[in-house]
């Protein structure tokens, strides 16, 4: 990781041997949706930043060249028996007339 | 007894149906609890789902009721299976009945421990790096990781898709292997199956309790000196007599090289993390699952419902999202992709010239409870041995070579795609000694 001050810039200065600071951590968390608290940013910084060290040795590695002998798997599209609405309501915390209620979008 | 080790996180019965006359008549089976029970809590280990109860049945769910197995609840795992210990359970750590102070291993632990103290004939696993080998290891039963596509994924509550297959655990590697005959073939439901008889260039049989025949005459038996480097000496040497007995019985052992697998830690966890942080963005408070009070707007909620994730999840769903991100992508992810690549090649080619691979199946014995939970990299490094089969997408299987101070050693045994047949055959040998 880089540690410059801009956290996320994009900018990739893989070069640097790695450092983890507060801001990166605090942005990779609102980048996954998930809140930390201090002790947790705290944790996280020097953790990351040693398993990252360690993740460094992929640099080793040759580029090789991969054969997937994949094919795709297609079939025409076919109307099944599927959940009925209440199956699939059961598990929602919160249901308004049938839909899902999701939380205020601004 | 099931109290003290915390094996099941639900103790409830799934009957077979009515008069089952199938190859699992009889049988009882723990599952883990990230496979999917129509009507029985499936919490995955986590605060997430602790309540969440699915409104249908996984593949492999249907099919061991199907042979005539009763399912006798669900077991302990660590969270969304992302551990090595399943100490990272929200639901407390399973005991290991071999040493009730000592972890059984992770990330399928409960199922392991389930079996090893007799609660369970058979249990299901699932393994993404190796969280049915390790703890099959650490508890001194048997455990099987199927082929990728050999399995149905389907209702298995998914972490990393490319790298995970539903395995067996069990007692003895026969009845291991007849589960995997239960469970095995393709689902229409799950596009990645494939019917191993028809696939070009494989000669697969699919009975697989017929090949634990303990017959390894003439059979040419791998030694990759890259798994056993490293590895604790007291592991080592139980390993090394375990193969030393196969050679009495007629195997031939040859030394091999395999370079590419001093990265497989690495890739496993760029690739495991990348696409863990893609399959947990699901969890969001609102078809299912936990739900934060909240008067943010969509973000917001989302982030606070998401705290509920434990720390191991959170770490990973993190350097997962890190990885792909803007300017690291190529650093950490091609590279991971290339690392895989490599560890595939090289399996490939040293099945040109070896029928197995024999290794231990983990370089140390069981952890004790609490001793890498705060030092995260020391528990990835543990499943150095494990992680380039998954990478390989090939078939391993993990036996008991024995103790040592007094703790059970896995022989770890891995094979060419779907050669299923002769990694349980050799581990027949093992057991027989």
């Amino acid at each position: 990781m880089s540690d410059t001050s801009e956290p996320g810039d994009g900018s990739g200065d893989a070069g640097n041997p790695s450092t983890v600071d507060t801001a990166e951590v605090e942005h990779v968390a609102e980048l996954a949706r998930v809140n930390l608290d201090d002790d947790e940013i705290d944790q996280f910084v020097d953790q990351f930043a040693e398993i990252l060290e360690y993740f460094e040795a992929l640099d080793e590695v040759p580029e090789t060249e991969r054969e997937e002998s994949l094919v795709n798997v297609m079939r025409p599209d076919e109307v099944e028996e599927g959940l009925t609405q209440a199956e699939a309501l059961a598990n929602a915390e919160k249901t308004e007339d049938g839909f899902f209620t999701g939380p205020k979008v601004s | 007894m099931s109290a003290d080790l915390n094996a099941f996180i639900t103790e409830e019965r799934i009957e077979s149906d009515a008069d089952a006359t199938g190859p699992l008549a009889d049988a009882t089976v723990a599952v883990k609890d990230n496979i999917s029970t129509a009507g029985v809590t499936t919490t995955c280990g986590s605060e997430m789902l602790a309540d969440y109860v699915p409104p249908y049945s996984a593949t492999v769910v249907e099919r061991l009721t199907d042979a005539g197995a009763t399912i006798v609840g669900k077991a302990n795992m660590d969270e969304f299976g992302m551990g090595t210990t399943t100490e990272t359970s929200a639901f407390g750590p399973t005991r290991n009945p071999a040493d009730p102070e000592r972890v059984p291993g992770g990330s399928s632990g409960g199922s392991a421990a389930a079996v090893a103290a007799g609660e369970a004939d058979i249990a299901l696993g699932s393994d993404t790096g190796g969280s049915v080998r390790c703890p099959a290891a650490f508890c001194g039963v048997v455990g099987i990781k199927p082929t990728y596509g050999l399995v149905s994924r389907y209702g298995l509550i998914a972490y990393a898709n490319s790298l995970e297959q539903i395995g067996p655990i069990a007692g003895t590697v026969e009845e291991a292997a007849a589960a995997l005959s239960v469970i095995a073939g393709p689902d229409p439901n799950d596009g990645t199956t494939r019917d191993p008889t028809e696939i070009d260039g494989v000669d697969a049989g699919t009975d697989y309790a017929a090949a634990a025949d303990g017959d390894v005459d003439g059979l040419t038996v791998g030694i990759p000196t890259e798994l056993f480097d490293g590895a604790d000496e007291r592991v080592v040497e139980t390993v090394e007599a375990a193969i030393a007995d196969l050679q009495t019985q007629g195997a031939e052992t040859t030394e091999i090289s395999l370079p590419s697998v001093e990265h497989a830690v690495q890739a496993y966890y760029v690739i495991a993390m990348a696409e863990a942080s893609s399959n947990l963005a699901r969890f969001d408070g609102v078809r299912y699952g936990y739900r934060a009070e909240s008067d943010g707007n969509w973000n917001e909620a989302f982030a606070e419902t998401r705290e509920a994730f434990g720390s191991e999840v959170k770490r990973r769903i993190l350097l997962g999202t890190y990885a792909l991100s803007a300017g690291y992508h190529d650093k950490y992810y091609e590279k991971a992709q290339d690392a895989r690549a490599w560890v595939r090649q090289d399996f490939e080619d040293a099945f040109e010239a070896v029928d197995v691979i024999a290794s231990p199946t983990m370089p140390v014995l069981p952890f004790e409870l609490g001793e890498s939970l705060d030092d995260p990299l020391r528990m990835y490094l543990a499943d150095a041995n494990t992680t380039p089969v998954n990478l390989a997408n090939l078939p391993a299987i993990s036996v008991p070579a024995g103790e040592a101070d007094g703790l059970p050693v896995g022989l770890q045994l891995v094979g060419p795609k779907f050669d299923e047949e002769t990694v349980i055959r050799a581990a027949s040998a093992v057991e027989d000694r």
